[in-house]
């Protein structure tokens, strides 16, 4: 029986300027007059805002602002007039295509990305282009908790619970995840017992009421050992497991043989503190397990989350009315971004590409053969490194990402990105990745633009436009309309409005597993909160998902079978530090936005290195020093910031900042055999004085 | 080419493990055909839950290692209830009458619990009297779990690791629980004689009877013990955790090189370099007989060499770490325990009120061995620096006390520094907060809206209103 409401539940409509931050999932309510910002009451942020939200109209106004094409002339970016450019790049990418295949050109998008515009990007790869060379930067930050939600529950919805479930729960198990810093406003759901998986005593550890901190990398055999301390200790919970899952065995006769002390041994973690968080889970009426990047950036992210919602599924919580397990989707439309179509293996409304059925009916929706749309391409750092190579695309198209900045071994893919006969790059300011272009579209942002998002708990909301762009700028729909209809296309199929675009997406994920076809611009305008699958107009939304069953044909949740095997990359006399990496309040991502606000620039200036003052001294280094931080794959400089309550064997760099001091020249491009993950969160480095 | 024929006797931790290795790295049998033999006649079981089992907190059914398909799904040619008897040119000769032939045989025969000498102990038959059980099998836990009730008075003859689980454990169910040790001081092997007089005031004050340095001199059944002294233990059951002894019957009768355990070098082999020992059988240099993690690590480097997987691989010990099993006391002994100066910096902690010791030892700013006592945190974080071998942190004091994380005690306004953060989520300073106040937002709404302090997760809500008030008087006591 699903317990959720039969009737829609409605906020007030928004009103005039009513919008939504432009930065993490969490998507908070904001009001914009003019340029200026006030916080506004909205489920995910209750009136709060961190300083990113507060100042993020300064991007809006910031003097970098592109408002013209630019197209690289004698090795310089000069000012181009629109048509120039779209003739330009159309013809280029027309006479690779002839000559190369259409493989030859590929496309990489991003998790800030409306549903509209990812929808159509995926569509202009696959059939105004042709190509299966198509991925995205959430590749990079969701693909783990994704593939092991597919793999657990049949279907992966971030957080298939409302927020306020999390609110309400007696105890939250947060892994690997600092919200404190990355999304402020979700603190105040904080309220119950709270357990902190982190090997650093973050913003959000320090609030915990249990902080349990793995040697990095380890966070799989953690699991592990909380998950027998679950059933050591008779809390496993055998009634649910009957009835709504298969496969405990195989996963417990892995776990058992990680009893506390043997993974005390490996992670660090005290075997009493393992126990204390078994004993807290299981004694909380209700209770959540929530992961974030820190467990999922691995080489083996998919198990380590797959071991976490063993835990979950160990304790009773997913489908459970006000438990469950999610994960905290990381950018803007982080969660809708990975629905419709920019994803190499996917078709709209989470649809697999190598699925006939789904073929033949996104292709009746476009109106083309199905045997024209490609297969499955390449993986976001595959396809990174295959650029220029024997084979691999000969030009790029980049939408909403700065992947100089924030792909793993950054150097490597530096090198690719110099390679390639043609760069195309559509962003509203000139980003380190723009910058390399050979040919740049100032585009849209957020207040400027209309379109929905999908928030961290599947929630699907309106953006309206709250200012009018700069002259000269204009929407990545409508570029991909210009460009489309260049390259052949008839113009009804690639339309550049907002609404249009999603009527056509509602369409194309009409009975998906992500089923958007129930939304419409109007109900989301008066205020209807619709949390995905919405099959019909009248449906209520899907604030709460697994009730009754979950999505795989049997109606189980799965337990996966697995194993601790560790991080890749051994420590040595040459590399003996940890290095992991993360992010700061006061930046998003690759900064190429936060790093425009002169508020948070003055607050977070430049790439440090957060280190045990032991371990620093070691190295010759002391606080505010210069470092430079070498693995195996490059070197990165950052400010040495002493920190005691580091662990001695771990350095922290966040990942923000361009040039040489970009963290991501250090990171281990090893993947998850499942995700294609990059293993950021753990490689070997040294420190050294510089 | 033909797989490479080897037999594994003996299907407990190490010889299930090695077959699991083996096939890791072999999926489908095309370099190496298994035979794993096992004397008893259910599957193999993971011994370290044992004492969970005996302390009620897990069902016994949940201890299997393998599914029951395992054999099958992992090509293993599994038989079980039958023994090895000889090894006759290259066969393998089963009490079964049955032989397999083999091209390499690894000996897994684990240990078997010692009974001292006691009259009494065993019935005339040899075998166990009626009251008495070792605590070693899953057999034994079920002979043991049978004769325990609430307020029943047991013996439990050894006051080492695996005795005071089971003191432990059956002091949970609700028995009167009487330890027995012959030495002077509790786990000797491990822990020095103070770790040891706070060990055995910790289990007293718990209720269990502690005697040291005495030995059982005779078994009454129905009765108890009469100790060397002539004192008397009353005990319905007697459980004997006395040590154990490594199996080698099989190969002292092949003429294997024994010596406590059958002699292995770094590549497992044995004196007979056809066959190969691993787990509490084999006596390794680098290894304390006894530990999982030395047969599972065995296991890894056997299995390299015995698929090709790498021949380079080789065993070169396993750090010794114990860890008492028992609920309420935290104890990890590591390395050298009983090393002393000038040979090795030591720290000592002796808290015997509060239960709590700690003994450490370094050597070259590297953690060499510890005793901890009490003090979980420190025991994880020393025990990592000892397995990994990354220098120390210079604060030894911090180390021994484990990560100190205090949860920050409220101070007053005026004690913070200037560049405090308060408001983190909108970088809102001790002094931002001060300079918009001394602008005129002498209020806590205008402090809020001058500096946007509280306005995201709202945690500092208590502290701006703090600084607020101190401003408000101090601003009273100026004027």
């Amino acid at each position: 029986m699903q317990t959720q409401g039969e009737l829609v539940t409605r906020l007030a409509a928004p009103g005039r300027g009513d919008t939504h931050c432009p930065y993490c999932a969490l998507q908070c309510g904001m009001r914009l007059t003019g340029t200026a910002v006030e916080p506004r009451d909205f489920p995910t942020n209750l009136g709060g805002l961190c300083q990113k939200g507060w100042t993020a109209a300064e991007v809006l106004r910031t003097p970098s602002r592109l408002t013209t094409p630019l197209v690289r002339v004698d090795g310089e970016l000069r000012a181009a007039s629109w048509d120039t450019a779209l003739d330009l790049v159309a013809a280029k990418l027309a006479r690779l295509r002839d000559a190369h295949g259409a493989d030859s050109v590929a496309v990489f998008g991003g998790g800030g990305l409306t549903n509209e515009k990812a929808y159509l990007l995926g569509k202009f790869a696959r059939v105004a282009l042709g190509t299966a060379q198509i991925d995205y930067n959430g590749r990079f930050c969701m693909s783990s908790a994704a593939a092991a939600g597919m793999r657990a529950f049949g279907l992966d919805r971030g957080m298939p619970f409302p927020i306020d479930d999390v609110a309400r729960s007696e105890a939250v198990l947060l892994v690997g995840a600092n919200p404190a810093e990355t999304m402020p406003p979700f603190v105040q759901h904080l309220t119950g017992a709270l357990i902190v998986v982190d090997p650093r005593r973050t913003a959000t550890a320090e609030r915990a009421d249990l902080h349990l901190r793995p040697r990095p990398g380890t966070d799989l055999a953690l699991a592990l050992g909380i998950l027998h301390a679950v059933v050591a200790e008779g809390h496993y919970r055998g009634d649910y497991a009957a009835e709504r899952t298969t496969g405990f065995e195989a996963a417990w006769r892995l776990a058992a043989a990680w009893w506390p002390e043997r993974v005390e041994r490996v992670t660090g973690v005290a075997a009493g503190d393992q126990r204390r968080a078994a004993a807290l889970l299981a004694g909380a009426r209700t209770a959540h397990i929530l992961t974030g990047r820190g467990t999922e950036q691995h080489s083996s992210g998919t198990d380590m989350v797959g071991a976490w919602i063993n835990l979950a599924l160990a304790l009773g919580l997913p489908g459970t009315p006000g438990s469950g397990y999610g994960c905290l989707t990381g950018q803007g439309n982080g969660q809708g971004g990975r629905e419709h179509g920019q994803k190499a293996d996917q078709l709209p409304g989470y649809r697999k590409i190598t699925d006939p059925g789904a073929r033949s009916y996104v292709a009746s929706v476009w109106g083309v053969p199905a045997e024209s749309l490609p297969g499955a391409g390449r993986s976001a750092y595959e396809l990174l490194d295959s650029l220029g190579r024997e084979g691999g695309p000969r030009a790029l198209m980049v939408f909403g990402s700065n992947i100089l900045v924030s792909a793993p071994n950054a150097g490597h893919i530096a090198q690719r990105l110099s390679t390639v006969d043609f760069l195309v790059v559509a962003d509203f300011v000139l980003s380190e990745t723009a910058a390399l272009a050979d040919v740049v579209f100032p585009v849209t942002q957020w207040a400027e633009e209309g379109g929905t998002m999908t928030n961290l708990e599947g929630r699907v909301l309106l953006r309206t436009p709250a200012v009018s762009a700069p002259d000269g700028v204009r929407s990545d729909l409508e570029l991909l309309r210009a460009l489309a209809i260049r390259l052949g296309q008839p113009e009804h199929r690639f339309p550049a409005d907002p609404e249009t675009v999603f009527e056509e997406l509602r369409s194309a994920s009409r009975g998906g597993p992500a089923d958007y076809s129930g939304i419409t611009y109007s109900r989301l305008r008066a205020g209807d909160q619709l949390h995905w699958p919405v099959p019909t107009t009248d449906h209520p939304g899907t604030p709460r998902m697994f009730l009754t069953h979950f999505a795989h044909p049997d109606g189980r949740a799965h337990f996966t079978p697995v194993d601790y095997t560790g991080p890749t990359e051994p420590l040595d006399d040459e590399y003996p530090l940890l290095a992991t990496t993360g992010r700061v309040l006061h930046h998003y991502q690759s900064g190429a936005q936060t790093r425009l606000v002169p508020e948070l620039n003055a607050a977070s200036p430049e790439a440090f290195v957060q280190v045990h003052p032991d371990t620093a001294s070691r190295a010759g280094l002391t606080d505010r020093a210069l470092a430079r931080v070498t693995s195996r794959r490059g070197s990165t400089e950052a400010v040495v910031h002493y920190d005691p309550t580091m662990r001695l064997d771990t350095v922290f760099l966040p990942f923000h900042f361009p040039g040489a001091q970009r963290a991501n020249l250090l990171t281990n491009p090893a993947l998850d055999p499942h995700s294609r993950m990059p293993e950021f969160k753990v490689c070997a480095v040294r420190l050294e004085s510089l | 080419m033909n797989p490479r024929r080897v037999v594994v006797v003996g299907y407990g931790m190490a010889g299930a493990r090695f077959a699991e290795e083996v096939r890791r790295r072999d999926p489908v049998g095309e370099r190496v055909a298994l035979t794993v033999v096992g004397a008893e006649s259910h599957p193999a079981y993971n011994r370290v839950l044992l004492s969970a089992v005996l302390a009620g907190t897990m069902p016994a059914g949940v201890v299997g290692l393998h599914a029951p398909d395992w054999a099958e799904t992992a090509r293993v040619d599994l038989r079980l209830g039958t023994r090895v008897v000889d090894l006759a040119g290259r066969e393998v000769v089963l009490s079964d009458g049955s032989t397999v032939e083999y091209d390499a045989v690894v000996l897994a025969t684990g240990s078997r619990a010692w009974v001292p000498p006691v009259e009494g102990l065993r019935g005339e038959s040899g075998a166990l009297a009626a009251d008495v059980a070792t605590f070693r099998e899953l057999d034994d836990c079920a002979a043991i779990l049978s004769r325990v009730r609430p307020g029943a008075p047991v013996a439990v003859l050894g006051g080492g690791l695996l005795g005071l689980e089971a003191a432990r454990g059956l002091l949970g169910r609700g028995c009167l629980v009487t330890v027995v040790h012959p030495v002077g001081h509790l786990m000797e092997r491990q822990v020095d004689p103070a770790g040891g007089a706070v060990l055995a005031k910790v289990l007293t004050d718990m209720g269990v009877d502690v005697r040291l340095g005495r030995s059982a001199a005779q078994h009454l059944t129905g009765d108890g013990l009469k100790l060397d002294d002539g004192s008397h233990v009353p005990a319905e059951l007697v459980v004997v955790a006395a040590g154990v002894r490594a199996e080698t019957g099989l190969a002292e009768a092949l003429g294997l090189a024994v010596d406590g355990g059958i002699v292995v070098d770094d590549t497992l082999r044995t004196s007979d370099p056809r066959i190969h020992a691993l787990g509490d059988c084999a006596a390794h240099p680098g290894t304390v007989p006894g530990m999982v993690q030395s047969g599972w690590d065995q296991a890894v480097v056997l299995a390299d060499l015995v698929t090709g997987a790498d021949p380079a691989a080789r065993y070169r010990g396993t750090p010794s770490v114990a860890r008492l099993k028992a609920r309420g006391i935290d104890l990890a002994a590591l390395g050298e325990v009983h090393a002393s100066p000038p040979d090795a910096e030591v720290i000592t902690l002796d808290d015997p009120t509060r239960g709590r010791y700690a003994k450490l030892a370094l050597r070259d700013n590297r953690v060499v061995g510890a005793i901890i006592i009490g003090f979980p945190d420190a025991a994880a974080t020393i025990t990592e620096f000892f397995d990994t071998g990354t220098p120390a942190p210079s604060d030894r004091l911090a180390l021994l006390l484990g990560r100190a994380n205090p949860s920050g005690t409220p101070r007053s306004p005026a004690d913070l520094p200037d560049d405090a953060l308060v408001c983190r989520c909108n970088t809102v300073t001790k002094a931002g907060l001060v300079t918009a106040w001394c602008s005129g937002a002498t209020s806590v709404p205008a402090l809020v809206a001058a500096t946007r302090a509280t306005t995201g997760c709202g945690t500092c809500a208590d502290k701006t209103t703090a600084i607020a008030t101190w401003l408000t008087d101090l601003n009273a006591e100026g004027s």
